[in-house]
């Protein structure tokens, strides 16, 4: 009994002690995640809510994404690349140690990449690494990739979760045990529950400011909105209880942040569908869609609408609504003219996110408008997967392709949403080859153009990502260039 | 007494067999393939192939059914899909939440329940009985996830007495954790509760129109008297069943309060692994709660004859 007392007294006294100190220099941060990620390796798996939590944090590879998108230098200090565009020389920065003590060189880079690109390689995206020929060690900082093809977008691939660069000692524990070269370490997953991740005092580069952060996992939006309301947490990016921001845009220990995403959210249409492989039908659903109508009643607000297949804080984007604006006068002249006076019967099937299923409603009703009965039906994740993504068996769908740089996907034939153009898929070969920069801009403009005027998809809106934060948090990405919670330039200010 | 425990144990090994079977089926006909959720929108069909190859998805649905059932013989449950960590390992730490929060919740029913059941019956009629059998009216209607939204308005955000959700772990401290459970325990517990009390009172009111409380009554024992010596243990028997009901109601039950609280427990786990299609998990989280409950009808039924005589000779 006396011991029990003892041992309670004790963590009074500790737990006392800890709220003590964390008063004096906040250096802790806790951050609120709807999804666990389901294991902490990020070559081994497409979940988002893995690399939300490792990449940049425990993970880096040979170049990495910044807060404003651009691709910086990580592991790699330099490169250069030789003139026909097939060989990639990078110069690593020495003395980069993984956080079980053992040497990153250019033997580990080898293994990574040969890894992912492996014939059983259950890499999600095994495409990044389709056009590597070879991988060479020169010397231990050294490393010569050789492609089977010019690859412009080689570098930016480098930069991807997936591409992180891993040893072979750790790898296979990496799934509960992530072992990488990152300013922080990995130090405890409860399931279910939470995260912990702490500073790495041997990283190479500038040190962290945090000395700690927990990510916690809280699937539902009131439990996150309570939670946030509560101090439980510090940040909770991605905040998905959107109907309460206001509450806490007016509350001064929070501040609200409206960020972009790569996810251009779209209206997918089956291409070979008997009613939708006629062009005039795609263009008559596209001028049905009312988008800031689905802005204002599915996403509150947030999110930029979108004429093409292409993020509008890119460089490259041109705005092309004007091709797909409001008319639903046009659109029901155009179901007429392609011989559907009285329009017609299609389905609707949605995934769970809350922008599909709101969303979804919406566009059912303003297609009713023009005279198309669209049955809406809601699917799982898995379910979506087989009936909409694999089996092809849909008319409608909604979903945010959240890939950056992902105009590539129309030049699949096979993909889900079976767009067949001989001369869109020479473009993006072209573009593939192509390294000159304005010819390359000028190549990525003329796809927008394509697909926007082949009404491929009903283009709807760049889906954003509203973030709560403390607002004595400084340095958290407002926009949101690849999935990550890059806590690396994170502090508090007092 | 030991033909009875033999029978009883051979119906609980169907049972068992029959479930397994049922759920393996059930499981196998949920649409939708682990490995592809597993690898996104992007993935290529032949990384799909390799990781179903790894996931050893691709054998016969008899030989899959086989190795399940003689993995958990030997208490192998398998390795989770998307976790990658032994599915007992899991479940071990879910239970720890799990079972706590259901004692918990059972022992704040329990202390409310039997006082005022009691109170309501030794008072029938009168307005204090009234009043509670409205009151528990109440706490039967109200649905326990909105109750428990209520608790975090008023004792998390406003009061700050509490945190919205979560559960630091044991390790953290035995005061902590019980703290964290506390507004999930309430709110599970009211309803229940509310259940118990009245069936506390009726229990009661049953045995006190019996003839041994009347004898009892005849020979000068006060009503409190009669129902305190006489009446109570008999009436017992009924309450106990439903405690027992609703322990195993509690254990797998606590799927919405355990969202509202974001609470990893068992019944978190299992609805993950149904969206995350990690079937392992959900196979046998689901097998290791009809085991246990089972396995609690089994013991009840074995005291049952141990109390009472009349049925063993059955």
């Amino acid at each position: 009994m006396n011991f029990f007392v003892k041992k309670v007294a004790t963590a009074t006294a500790i737990l006392l002690s800890s709220t003590i100190i964390s008063h004096a220099a906040q250096t802790d941060i806790t951050i609120g995640m709807q999804l666990e990620p389901p294991n902490l390796d990020p070559t081994g798996g497409a979940a988002g809510a893995i690399d939300q939590v490792v990449y940049a944090n425990i993970f880096e590879g040979l170049t990495r994404y910044q807060a404003d998108g651009s691709i910086a230098p990580a592991l790699a200090k330099s490169w250069n690349i030789s003139d026909d565009g097939l060989s990639y020389t990078f110069h690593l920065h020495e003395g980069v140690k993984f956080h079980d003590g053992s040497s990153m060189d250019a033997e580990d880079v080898k293994f990574s990449l040969d890894r992912a690109r492996a014939e059983d390689s259950t890499n999600a995206q095994k495409a990044l690494f389709a056009g590597i020929a070879s991988v060479d060690v020169i010397d231990a900082t050294t490393v010569k990739i050789t492609l089977s093809s010019p690859n412009g977008g080689f570098i930016t691939n480098m930069a991807w979760g997936d591409a992180v660069i891993v040893a072979p000692e750790s790898i296979g524990n990496a799934a509960t045990n992530p072992i990488g070269t990152g300013p922080f370490v990995f130090s405890n997953w409860v399931q279910g529950d939470r995260i912990e991740i702490s500073r790495n005092d041997n990283y190479w580069g500038n040190p962290v400011a945090l000395d700690s952060a927990t990510f916690k996992f809280i699937s539902d939006p009131t439990a996150a909105f309570a939670a946030m309301m509560a101090g439980d947490l510090d940040a909770f990016p991605g905040y998905p209880a959107p109907e309460t921001l206001p509450q806490f845009a007016a509350d001064p220990r929070f501040t609200v942040i409206g960020g972009n995403t790569e996810g251009e959210t779209i209206l997918s249409t089956n291409n070979k569908d008997e009613h939708f492989s006629k062009l005039k039908v795609r263009k008559a659903l596209a001028h049905a869609i009312n988008r800031q109508e689905i802005i204002d009643g599915a996403m509150f607000g947030y999110g930029k609408p979108i004429g093409t297949h292409f993020a509008p804080h890119h460089p490259d984007y041109i705005d092309l609504t004007g091709n797909s604006n409001y008319d639903p006068e046009l659109s029901k002249k155009l179901l007429s003219e392609a011989g559907y006076p009285n329009g017609f019967e299609t389905t609707l099937k949605l995934p769970p996110p809350s922008y599909a299923r709101r969303g979804g409603e919406i566009i059912a009703a303003q297609l009713r408008a023009v005279g198309i009965k669209a049955e809406i039906s809601n699917l799982e994740w898995a379910d979506w997967l087989k009936q909409v993504f694999k089996g092809k068996d849909y008319g409608l769908t909604i979903v945010s392709h959240t890939e950056p740089m992902d105009i590539g996907i129309y030049a699949r034939p096979t993909y889900y949403f079976q767009y067949d153009n001989p001369d869109f898929q020479q473009l993006m070969t072209d573009l593939t080859a192509e390294s000159d920069p304005s010819s390359r801009s000028a190549m990525l403009k003329k796809a927008q153009r394509i697909i926007s005027e082949d009404y491929v998809n009903g283009y709807l809106f760049q889906l954003a990502r509203t973030s709560v934060i403390n607002s004595k948090i400084k340095g958290m990405w407002e926009n949101s260039p690849t999935q990550a919670t890059d806590l690396t330039g994170v502090s508090w200010t007092d | 007494m030991l033909q009875f425990a033999l029978t009883r144990f051979i119906s609980l090994s169907l049972s068992l067999i029959a479930a397994s079977v049922v759920i393996f089926a059930v499981i196998e006909i949920i649409p939708g393939d682990p490995a592809s959720f597993m690898l996104g929108i992007n993935a290529q069909p032949d990384t799909i192939a390799a990781l179903r190859e790894q996931l050893g998805l691709n054998g016969s649905l008899l030989s899959r059914y086989v190795n399940w059932v003689s993995g958990m013989l030997v208490g192998d449950f398998g390795i989770s899909y998307t976790y990658k960590v032994p599915v007992s390992e899991l479940i071990l730490a879910r239970v720890w939440i799990s079972l706590p929060l259901a004692v918990y919740a059972l022992a704040i029913s329990t202390l409310i329940a039997f006082p005022v059941g009691l109170i309501a019956a030794a008072k029938r009629g009168k307005t204090i009985d009234i009043t509670i059998m409205g009151t528990t009216q109440l706490g039967i209607a109200i649905p326990n996830f909105w109750f428990a939204m209520i608790l975090v308005l008023i004792f998390a955000i406003n009061l700050r007495w509490f945190s919205a959700g979560g559960f630091p772990g044991w390790e953290e401290g035995f005061l902590l954790s019980i703290k964290s459970l506390t507004l999930p325990a309430i709110a599970l517990a009211l309803p229940q509760a509310s259940i118990l009390a009245r069936i506390m009172r009726s229990s009661i009111l049953d045995t006190l129109d019996q003839d041994y409380v009347r004898t009892a009554r005849a020979k000068g024992l006060s009503q409190r008297q009669a129902i305190w010596r006489h009446a109570l243990k008999n009436a017992l028997i009924p309450v106990l069943t439903i405690i027992g009901m609703q322990f195993s109601f509690l254990m797998a039950g606590a799927i919405i309060i355990e969202n509202v609280f974001f609470l990893p427990g068992l019944g978190r786990l299992i609805f993950q692994g149904i969206t995350q299609r990690d079937l392992i998990v959900v196979e046998s989280v689901v097998m290791l709660l009809v085991f246990a409950v089972i396995i609690v009808t089994f013991i009840v039924d074995l005291t049952y004859a141990a109390v009472d005589p009349r049925l063993r000779k059955r």
